[in-house]
């Protein structure tokens, strides 16, 4: 569906209106994973365990079962085991069979009358473990010889020889390597690690489920997407996806890390052995230990630049770890390294590789991040040793209209260039530093998505209009949903209410992720809105007996489309909506989609910092981002996405990471040692919206959501590497490695 | 483990409840009052979101037992309107777009609410410093602040 | 598990040391409600002291203060006579936990923790803090620095408890200070830490001082060779270069999550030469 090239001057769509949810959230009303419950319900807990790596010999559940108020007892042999690997390994990984492949993998589960019970039932069950040799570095587990977490999951595309844990390779590029790299005056050539972060939600996940012996079930979760849920879960247990119907209960965060089941299936097994309703939910520790974590990564980065600042080639090479189990996230840092620039000569090359950790989850632009954290910070260097000023050299090299993308397809319509312009132009940019001051600055990108998508909206008889989408609703996408509703329709935002519907009300709709929920369900709102405005248009044609082709929609009402199609009053939506069951009965608009045509969006962050010398403290003074988002439907939450994105970003660049023992187990699976960004360790983020609307959507609409977690990083690295006068290469940069990096 | 009775003022309502010995505060308030407005986030005093007062004190209500609360004065997000009226920092926090999720959003009011008590005029540094025991993921805090500051000024002309 | 609330310091005691099992008691509840969470304490009884006659109280005692083992830190910091007796002990007591914390936090429960990070422990030892512990043989007087045993063990025996911390008069022209580092500004365990409390002479020279670090050692450190690298010294750069030289020395730290040998050590000294330089301008001193 194509930009409207007319459609510029908007009534509701960019301005703030308060969300629908809001009031329920101010006063605790509304309802988290955690808060449902139901008559006899159950609590489960779930057995996890202390190895990064052993076979489970035998599980013994007898002692448990005995303890009275025990209902059910479930292992891995409860569930069905898929011939399909991507299924098998959400299912393995939800409840282990064989092997636990990492530590905090769960082995089995109780449901008991109380929580007590349930936790010593716990402590009951006896797990006979042969502790087998375990790895859970990147590069260790690359190695010939490195214990093999999986066998036998290499595809075609890694060459023969390689450790077993490397499952999977991809190359991307353009251009003569050797060529480029002859051209350039200076070639920087640097490794980087980056360490594996997790989502940090502040909500943990948590369901409640309840089946039934006529094989139905209901489960309410929280999630990004319910209906994928249903998609796992019918098959794990063996269902008729007609037969589980998932309800999305207000979600407490996720970034991509609700995007897939944990402990969705062991609630429902559970529930349908016991006969039971049953709730789980995580606590803080199993969160930490069994849920996505990010990749972590080790990269080499080479790039050759002229005196002048032209980029004349550049290469990357990307180790991923995701964890347990095989993933491709690495194509998509290997896709997006180089996205910002616009180069005759580039390549990546990405390596999957297995380790004994959580399976990765999808972390808002995953395996953007650290890829352009390691291109953006060997540009920085280049300006550095050349003389050269950074936003110049961006401006020079920016990918624009018609670029080549270093991933293959040719850029249409892209922010970039009037992104760094923003920044170049910004006070922020020629601000005075003080001394142990620096300032980093990196560009961002992100895909974006659209899919599946499928959007009713009802006009009710008093004029009023009611949306039916099937995204949780993550960051007040609602109000968004309705201010489009209102745009389009011609009614106030507030006689429109959006809901999220169960998976029984509606098609199935992908996950709230890839930035695509303002985006795609956007605009199937868009197009239900046009296919109910159609029918008012029919039934306005009706009452006033002309043809439906000579009635127009103009400002919530419909009007003759000329004087030669009659002279008639407009007859508004209400009008319409009254009489409607005098001129054939309710009317409704529907759009059922798999949305093409996500913009990409780009970013250019800015921060000062100052470091302290004799304690490698890092303070963050200023903070600007630049992103284009097309248009921003509803700023104050596209904001909310910049600001919020981006202080994800600033924590991984600074103090969290998943720190593992040399027993492989992770020694901090809480917020106290899992640093997450407090508010007083951050100044205000300053926003700088621009608008280059996307040619994909009818508003110009990008997503918004991702982009802003990618520059962080290098634009911390490169104002921290300023600061200290040591380039660091490695995150999070967290005091005792910058001091450590000081004292060379 | 033998249950105790315990005898209380939750927002203003005399409440009685049974509980555990061992039982967080947070649990009897979620699971046997049926006021899940404060949320468990880590369990730990790490998060904030549970946040409620006692005594006029403010505390993470996961850090508390049900059975020290025996004669206390509790208030909890369920208390902060007054009636069909939400309270200025509600309102702020609604019109400022001061939440994503929302999950966080409980404990930080009650948190606010008990800062701006104290102090009727703080800096933003100090309704950081005073809101970094609430942890927030989704807004990286920015528009919390101003929201705050929104309220504490109309506080201060009413 | 059972929960007794205990009328006197007595019955406290009492109970404390005839429990066969495992018995804690329950002040501020911020360290032991997260133990018992983590599963990894099971106890039998919990003996809460919060009602105990002056266990919340402040009172001057011989030119000092006395302070009931659960006060709680924001009480501490609302308390105009500690803040300007013990500006170090409150900045320090003050740092435990968040704001929510510190409505339930004590500077007591703090040290029977037995954390080497504790954040008020070198404070308390720096000001030559004394706790009065009530036990099955009587009551006793103590110092804080005898109480630490190492991480997470303490010297008090079966059925003893702390009932208060006294903190001694000081002479004219004293101050005292303490800096901790942690990798954000709030939130945190400390990785390194330093108290300095000193008295100078009319003319600005340092007559006395007392340093300890935390979380450099399994338990608090009083440097004395700290000390003796300022008395005597109007603070000048040989002094303070003296100073972070002799805590650096006096480190054994761990490598651990929180942080290296490396950074615990050099981070001490430059900690306490800070909280040094503040401590001498409380104390009227000027540079």
């Amino acid at each position: 569906m194509a930009l409207d090239e007319a459609k510029r001057n908007f009534r509701y769509v960019g301005s703030r209106p308060n969300r629908p949810d809001g009031v329920d959230k101010v006063t605790g009303r509304a309802q988290y994973g955690a808060d449902a419950t139901a008559p006899g319900m159950l609590t489960a807990v779930i057995l996890r365990s202390p190895h990064a790596h052993a076979r489970i010999k035998s599980i013994d559940t007898s002692a448990a079962e005995a303890i009275p108020g025990v209902r059910a007892v479930i292992t891995g042999a409860d569930f069905m085991r898929s011939d399909d690997d991507f299924l098998r390994d959400v299912q393995e990984n939800c409840m282990a069979r064989d092997v636990a492949l990492y530590d905090g993998h769960a082995v089995a589960a109780v449901a008991a009358t109380t929580p007590a019970i349930a936790k010593a039932a716990l402590r009951a069950i006896v797990v006979d473990y042969e502790v087998l040799p375990h790895v859970t570095d990147v590069d260790a587990a690359m190695q010939p010889g490195a214990p093999v977490v999986l066998a036998g999951r290499a595809l075609e595309n890694v060459p023969a020889g390689m450790s077993e844990n490397v499952t999977h390779s991809c190359e991307f590029g353009h251009g003569d390597l050797t060529a480029g790299f002859a051209k350039a005056d200076l070639v920087i050539e640097r490794s980087f690690k980056t360490a594996a972060t997790h989502q940090g939600y502040i909500e943990p996940h948590a369901c409640l489920a309840s089946a039934t012996a006529d094989g139905k079930a209901d489960l309410w979760c929280c999630t990004q997407g319910h209906f994928f849920v249903r998609t796992l879960c019918s098959a794990m247990l063996g269902m008729e996806a007609s037969q589980l119907r998932v309800t999305a209960s207000e979600i407490g965060g996720g970034f991509g890390g609700k995007t897939t089941v944990f402990i969705e299936p062991v609630a429902l097994a559970l529930s349908r052995k016991s006969g039971r309703p049953v709730k789980l939910v995580m606590t803080r520790d199993e969160v930490f230990r069994a849920t996505g974590p990010t990749i972590s990564s080790s990269m080499d980065i080479k790039i050759g630049m002229t005196k002048d600042g032209r980029i004349t080639a550049g290469e990357a090479t990307l180790r991923y770890s995701g964890g347990a189990f095989p993933n491709a996230t690495v194509d998509m840092g290997a896709q997006a390294g180089f996205a910002a620039y616009d180069l005759e000569a580039v390549r990546t090359h990405g390596w999957n590789v297995l380790t004994n950790r959580p399976k990765e989850a999808a972390y808002r632009a995953p395996g953007a991040p650290q890829a352009i954290y390691a291109v953006e910070s060997v540009v920085d260097e280049l300006c550095q040793k050349l003389g050269l000023d950074p936003l110049t050299v961006r401006l020079k090299n920016a990918a624009r209209k018609g670029t080549l993308s270093s991933y293959g397809p040719t850029f249409n319509e892209i922010g970039l260039v009037a992104t760094l312009e923003a920044a170049k132009a910004h006070p922020h940019y020629t601000a005075p530093l003080g001394p142990n001051q620096g300032r980093g600055l990196s560009c961002g990108f992100w895909f974006n998505f659209g899919g599946n998508t499928c959007v009713s909206l009802n006009i009710n008889t008093d004029g009023t209009v009611g949306v039916t989408e099937g995204n949780p609703d993550i960051g007040g996408s609602r109000a968004s949903i309705s201010l489009m509703a209102a745009e389009e329709l011609g009614i106030p935002y507030e006689n429109i209410r959006t809901i999220v519907a169960d998976t029984n009300s509606l098609g199935y709709n992908d996950v709230t992720d890839g930035s695509r929920v303002t985006f795609a369900v956007g605009l199937a709102t868009i197009k239900a809105a046009r296919d109910a405005i159609n029918k008012m248009k029919s039934r306005a044609a009706q009452v006033w007996g002309i043809d439906a082709d000579a009635v127009e929609w103009v400002d919530g009402a419909a009007v003759p489309a000329g004087a030669n199609a009659g002279k008639f009053p407009p007859l508004t939506l209400a009008d319409i909506a009254a009489n409607s069951p005098q001129t054939g009965g309710p009317i409704a608009g529907h759009h059922e989609v798999n949305v093409d045509g996500a913009g990409v969006s780009f970013g250019v962050h800015l921060v000062d910092v100052e470091v302290d010398p004799e304690t490698g403290f890092t303070k963050i003074l200023r903070y600007t981002i630049f992103q284009d988002a097309g248009k921003a439907v509803h700023p104050d939450y596209v904001e909310g996405q910049m600001q919020g994105g981006a202080v994800q970003g600033i924590g991984w660049a600074l103090n969290e990471e998943y720190i593992y023992g040399k027993d492989g187990r992770l020694q901090n699976p809480g917020f106290l040692d899992y640093r997450i960004p407090v508010a007083s360790d951050l100044p205000s983020i300053e926003t700088v919206i621009l608008e280059i609307p996307n040619p994909g959507h009818p508003y110009g609409v990008r997503g918004v959501g991702e982009t802003p977690i990618v520059p962080p990083l290098a634009a911390l690295a490169n104002a921290v590497s300023r600061a200290a006068g040591v380039r660091m290469t490695e995150l999070p940069m967290s005091p005792p490695r910058i001091l450590a990096a000081l004292k060379g | 483990m033998k249950s105790l009775h315990v005898s209380t003022t939750i927002n203003g309502d005399p409440v009685e409840f049974i509980c555990d010995p061992d039982e967080p505060l947070l649990d009897v308030l979620r699971n046997r009052l049926h006021l899940t407005g404060a949320k468990e986030g880590c369990g730990t005093g790490d998060c904030g979101a549970c946040s409620v007062t006692v005594n006029g004190r403010l505390v993470c209500s996961c850090l508390v037992l049900g059975a020290e609360v025996d004669g206390a004065v509790i208030t909890t997000i369920e208390g902060m309107a007054d009636g069909d009226q939400l309270h200025p920092l509600q309102r702020a926090f609604i019109d400022g777009a001061a939440f994503q999720c929302g999950v966080c959003t409980p404990g930080i009011l009650v948190a606010a609410k008990a800062l701006l008590e104290k102090n009727p005029d703080p800096t933003d540094e100090e309704v950081r410093y005073w809101l970094a025991g609430n942890l927030c993921r989704c807004t990286g805090y920015d528009k919390i602040i101003a929201a705050v500051q929104v309220a504490a000024a109309e506080m201060r002309g009413a | 598990m059972r929960y007794m609330i205990a009328q006197s310091a007595k019955a406290a005691s009492a109970a404390l040391a005839e429990e066969p099992g495992n018995a804690r008691v329950l002040a501020g509840g911020t360290d032991l409600l997260v133990q018992m969470k983590a599963g990894n304490l099971r106890v039998d009884l919990v003996v809460d002291i919060k009602k105990i006659p002056g266990i919340r109280s402040i009172t001057a005692e011989a030119g000092g203060l006395r302070i009931g083992a659960a006060v709680a830190g924001s009480e501490l910091g609302e308390h105009a006579g500690v803040c300007a007796m013990g500006p170090g002990v409150v900045e320090a007591a003050r740092l435990i936990g968040s704001t929510q914390v510190q409505g339930r936090c004590t500077m007591v429960g703090n040290l029977c923790n037995g954390s080497p990070a504790g954040d008020s422990v070198p404070a308390l030892v720096a000001a030559a803090a004394v706790v009065r512990v009530e036990g099955p043989e009587g009551s006793r007087d103590c110092p804080v620095l005898d109480i630490p045993a190492g991480p997470g063990r303490t010297t008090l025996k079966k059925g003893e408890i702390i009932t208060s911390v006294f903190l001694p008069a000081r002479p004219e022209r004293s101050g005292d200070a303490y800096l901790r580092f942690i990798p954000r500004t709030e939130m945190d365990i400390a990785v390194a830490s330093a108290a300095v409390n000193l008295t100078l002479d009319a003319g600005g020279t340092v007559t006395a001082a007392r340093v300890a670090l935390g979380a450099v050692a399994p338990k608090v450190v009083l440097v004395d060779a700290a000390a003796r690298a300022i008395i005597g010294t109007k603070l000048d750069d040989a002094a303070l270069a003296a100073l972070a030289a002799a805590c650096e020395a006096a480190c054994t730290p761990i490598d651990d999550k929180r942080g290296t040998i490396a950074f615990r050590t050099s981070t001490a000294g430059v900690l306490a030469r800070r909280a040094a330089q503040i401590a001498y301008a409380r104390a009227g001193g000027s540079k």
